[in-house]
């Protein structure tokens, strides 16, 4: 039978009625047609279906819909504000820290939780914030660099968004 | 004036934005207005009888609207899967290769677990899958085989009718006299590898969106391809749609690595039942289903024993590679994989008298394998790089001496290697230097000295690789058995307003060919680059491309963009000419416009050409309306790209954990369009090649159940296995490339593992330890340092 949810993606309110067997990352994907969060496993390995939800990066493919009920969620498509790329954004377009693109949305979220944690990561912080991230074109090298930048342009730019969805 | 300097600089990729935003365009993200779901009910056997399958239960599942058995699709007349190349040349036999029938789905017996044997297509992706619960397949286990060297013995289990012992092939490549080469040895070096099974893994599994519309006759077909317009060919060849009424489109594909380039059951099954429901099918392969079912990589038992000089010149290589085809012949290079992309690449970059190299292909219960990442390049650069070392541990010379004394040397290109191929170009030397000061090689010596005293193993690992790639002249792999051309095609479309549309038939799936191919037209036309579009992965639009694989998309695929737009260089100058009232000879073209020589000042630039060829009322006599040409480009050999690895390790003997303490790596891919992407195609090639070497392992139990079947299982490398590398270029550009440009996609990968190995192994040589198969686990390690120590 299904159950009614609520719930804020992006800072828009949705409301629906799903299965309680869906997973949040087939509503995200299914029901409101946001295709940026991606699919890549089917053991919660991946992260490739990384996303905020209140404020804590989780994979989606590891909550349920009606779990999710009542809370906020940020996915990749709400990280740029106003037409302004959000600087892990930046980052990885700055420097190359994407080549398939496919894992990109769930490393940057998890990106973007880790500089809310730790604005100023050594390399070795960053890799093993990534550890439930993986990517099998980059090598990781310059996702690094591309947190690395990002990093800095947070530090430099005080009005710098600090937490996607914000 | 920057449009010309587009050639050569690190430009932001153009892919990103959509990418980085969340609006790629992505198989699965497509979906079509009525459209159902496909689940594969695959066999948990690796070996067994089908004595029926009953599937009237869920059929009658609410939400199912078909399910179909390997019988019906067969009935309907889908066709097996082709291989699309069956060996001649170099069979021992002097026979033909056969294959054995592939059925999209079993009829009567599996033979790998994963073996699709029903589909079940329903309203939702989940009913589809509550469905498989429902259908009842009786099995009768069979004795399986999941060893190459097993299955070839007497007695073991026969898979497949027409392959005695399981033998698909025995192939061979000979030259030189091998014979006089051992008989005049000093010594001979033998080594045992094993080059293990490697899952591929692309972050994106294989997805299938297949959409009929009967009123027009015509199918669209989505498809996570490498190749679109061979997808849609073997897609013809299978279901008998014709190729005019199939569209295939593979926009944005995340990863291939190889295994995107065949056309799967999943795909021609999609496709064929499209056409029979007459509604749109979806097909979405789980990570699960990707570890059992889609092609995997290497798989290698090699025995390898080297003719060597005391003075350390290297005489001869002999090799016996058995190398383990799966259940199947897939549909994509496979047999050429362990044959002519492997054995002319066993000399690598050293002047050896004499080559012999047997392979072995042999039918197991496993998951067919086929290209991946570098694909039959690293397992011969593995014997290779890794036997040199040997040969310098027997003579106790250095790692670094052995290979100099050993190198082709640049003066000597174009050089015909002893494995039959002609190296364009090299300067082997040259990499080699550059990578021993980076890595500070005498330094380490000495700081590996100081180590040892205090019981710590550091050692250092060096691979001088040549690969080949830029796959490649038609002629010869049509000569040597491939059923297909290895051209490219490009488009090159100036609008009336002077920006331009390029077509290629390039694939990319990550390489960043978008923008490197704009870097390349804007040099080529002195357009901005942002003037210029590059469209790919649709056979509605772009002539037929083979697509990217074997490092050719701009090795070819641009030699191709070049081509063309030289063609409409060469077009506009002659409306230039024709325009500015001079004689065709005395015009010139710089920086984007055609002057008259001598008078600089007369002048048209490229656009304003571009506009009179629309309005084509005042064009030179014979000479069509329009800037538009193309250009099928056929390389006239393939491109050879080199370097030197070096890898730094330190071995913790308590634990057996090898940790990867700096990398350097010079590569020589000849120019580089945008250094940026180079580096980061060297880096996912590295991190592929060091997962081979220390992490990763796909692996069967004996009765052919796949124990790595998972991302719980099987080790992609995550951030914290490994580190930031260094990297550096030589520039020896190609002779025959358009461009000088040679290919960098797979020189990573190919490089890698033999630096990694033979870093570890020297760290370990106070024990006495030469050699340890991959991947380097603690436990192998551990394990290879306890049976040192034994006394």
């Amino acid at each position: 039978m299904k159950q009614a949810i609520h719930l804020k993606v992006n800072g828009v309110e949705h409301k629906n009625e799903v299965e309680p067997r869906m997973l949040l990352v087939h509503y995200l994907r299914d029901v409101l047609n946001m295709t940026g969060t991606h699919i890549g496993c089917d053991t919660s390995q991946c992260g490739a279906c990384t996303v905020m939800l209140n404020g804590q990066a989780v994979k989606s493919c590891t909550v349920l819909a009606v779990q999710a009920s009542g809370g906020e969620v940020t996915t990749v498509e709400g990280l740029a504000k106003d037409g302004k790329l959000h600087p892990i954004q930046e980052g990885f377009w700055e420097k190359h820290g994407l080549q398939c693109g496919f894992c990109t949305p769930g490393m940057m979220m998890t990106a973007v939780q880790l500089l809310e944690r730790n604005p100023n990561p050594s390399e070795a912080e960053i890799r093993h914030a990534l550890e439930g991230n993986l990517c099998r074109c980059t090598g990781y090298h310059n996702i690094v660099k591309a947190i690395q930048y990002a990093a800095e342009q947070m530090k430099t730019t005080a009005a710098a968004p600090m937490r996607a969805g914000d | 004036m920057a449009v010309t300097k587009m050639f050569g600089a690190a430009v932001k990729r153009r892919e990103d934005p959509r990418l980085i935003t969340g609006h790629g365009y992505y198989t699965e993200d497509m979906n079509v207005p009525g459209q159902t779901y496909m689940a594969v009910l695959r066999s948990p056997y690796g070996h067994a009888k089908i004595r029926s399958i009953n599937t009237e239960k869920a059929k009658k599942l609410p939400g199912v609207v078909a399910v179909f058995t390997g019988q019906d699709l067969a009935d309907g007349g889908i066709g097996p899967l082709p291989c699309a190349w069956l060996l001649e040349v170099g069979m021992v036999n002097g026979q033909k290769m056969t294959a054995p029938e592939w059925r999209v789905l079993a009829i009567d017996k599996v033979r790998y677990t994963g073996d699709g044997v029903a589909v079940a297509i329903a309203e939702s992706n989940a009913i589809a899958k509550d469905a498989l619960d429902l259908i009842e397949v009786d099995y009768e286990p069979l004795p399986a085989v999941t060893n190459q060297a097993k299955a070839m013995e007497p007695g073991a289990p026969q898979l497949h009718d027409n392959a005695p012992n399981n033998v698909a092939m025995h192939w061979q490549l000979k030259n030189g006299d091998i014979d006089a080469a051992f008989a005049s040895a000093d010594h001979v070096v033998k080594a045992h590898f094993v080059n293990q099974r490697l899952i591929p893994n692309p972050m994106e599994t294989h997805v299938a969106l297949a959409s009929w519309n009967a009123g027009a006759e015509e199918m669209t077909f989505w498809n996570t391809s490498q190749n679109p317009h061979v997808t849609r060919l073997l897609g013809t060849l299978v279901t008998g749609i014709p190729e005019h009424k199939l569209r295939v489109i593979s926009r944005d594909v995340g990863g291939g690595f190889g295994c995107k380039i065949s056309l799967y059951p999943g795909d021609a099954i999609t496709l064929w039942a499209s056409k029979q429901l007459g509604r749109p099918v979806k097909w979405v392969e789980e990570r699960r289903e990707n570890y059992l079912a889609t092609a995997h990589g290497r798989d290698h038992i090699q025995d390898v024993e080297w003719a060597v000089k005391k003075d350390g010149t290297v005489l001869g290589i002999r090799v016996k590679a058995i190398a383990n085809m799966g259940a199947y012949l897939n549909t994509g290079p496979a047999p050429g994989v362990p044959t002519w992309l492997f054995a002319p690449m066993l000399a690598g970059c050293y002047k050896f008298a004499a080559l012999q190299s047997d392979t072995y292909g042999v039918y197991t219960n496993t998951v067919p394998t086929d290209a991946y990442r570098g694909a039959g390049r690293p397992e011969a650069t593995f014997i290779v790089e890794r036997g040199m070392d040997l040969i310098a541990h027997e003579l106790k010379m250095d790692p670094v001496e052995i290979r100099r004394k050993n190198f082709i040397q640049p003066d000597e290109f174009p050089y015909t290697s002893i494995g039959t191929f002609v190296y364009d170009s090299g300067n082997y030397d040259g990499a080699l230097n550059k990578a021993l000061e980076m890595a500070d090689y005498k330094g380490f010596r000495h700081r590996q000295a100081e180590a040892r005293k205090h019981g710590k193993y550091l050692g250092i690992g060096l691979s001088t690789y040549v690969e080949v790639c830029g796959l490649g002249p038609s002629a010869g792999a049509n000569a040597i058995g491939f059923t297909g051309g290895l051209w490219e095609s490009a488009v090159v479309r100036m609008h009336p307003t002077g920006s331009v549309t390029v077509l290629t038939g390039s694939s990319p799936h990550g390489q960043g060919e978008e923008t490197t191919f704009a870097q390349i037209v804007s040099s080529e036309l002195g357009v901005p680059v942002e003037a210029v579009e590059i469209i790919h992965g649709d056979t509605g639009s772009v002539p037929f491309g083979m697509g990217t694989y074997g490092s050719r998309g701009l090795a070819v695929g641009g030699a191709a963009l070049v081509m063309a737009a030289r063609k409409v260089r060469e077009k506009a100058r002659k409306i230039a000419a024709h325009q500015l009232e001079a004689a065709l000879d005395d015009v010139q073209y710089a920086d984007g416009a055609f002057f008259v020589q001598g008078s600089p000042d007369k002048k048209k630039a490229i656009q304003e050409i571009a506009f009179a060829a629309y309005m084509a009322g005042n064009l030179p006599p014979g000479v069509e309306p329009m800037l538009e040409e193309s250009h099928f480009y056929d390389p006239p050999n393939f491109v050879y790209p080199f370097g030197t690895h070096i890898c730094e390790v330190e071995v913790d003997a308590e634990t057996g954990v090898t940790k990867l303490v700096h990398y350097t790596a010079v590569d020589d891919c000849g120019p580089a369009v945008n250094p940026m992407i180079v580096e980061g195609q060297v880096h996912g090639g590295l991190a592929q090649g060091i997962g081979q070497a220390l992490y990763e392992h796909g692996v069967y139990d004996d009765n052919g159940q796949l124990l790595a079947g998972s991302l719980m299982d099987y080790v992609v490398p995550t951030a914290s296995e490994l580190i930031s590398f260094d990297l550096a270029r030589t520039v020896t550009p190609s002779p025959h490339q358009p461009l000088g440009v040679k290919g960098i996609g797979e020189t990573g990968t190919i490089g890698s593992s033999p630096a990694v190995v033979n870093a570890v192994v020297d760290a370990l040589s106070p024990l006495g330890i030469t050699h340890i198969d991959m991947p380097l686990t603690p436990e192998r390690v551990w394990s290879a340092i306890q049976n040192a120590r034994k006394p």
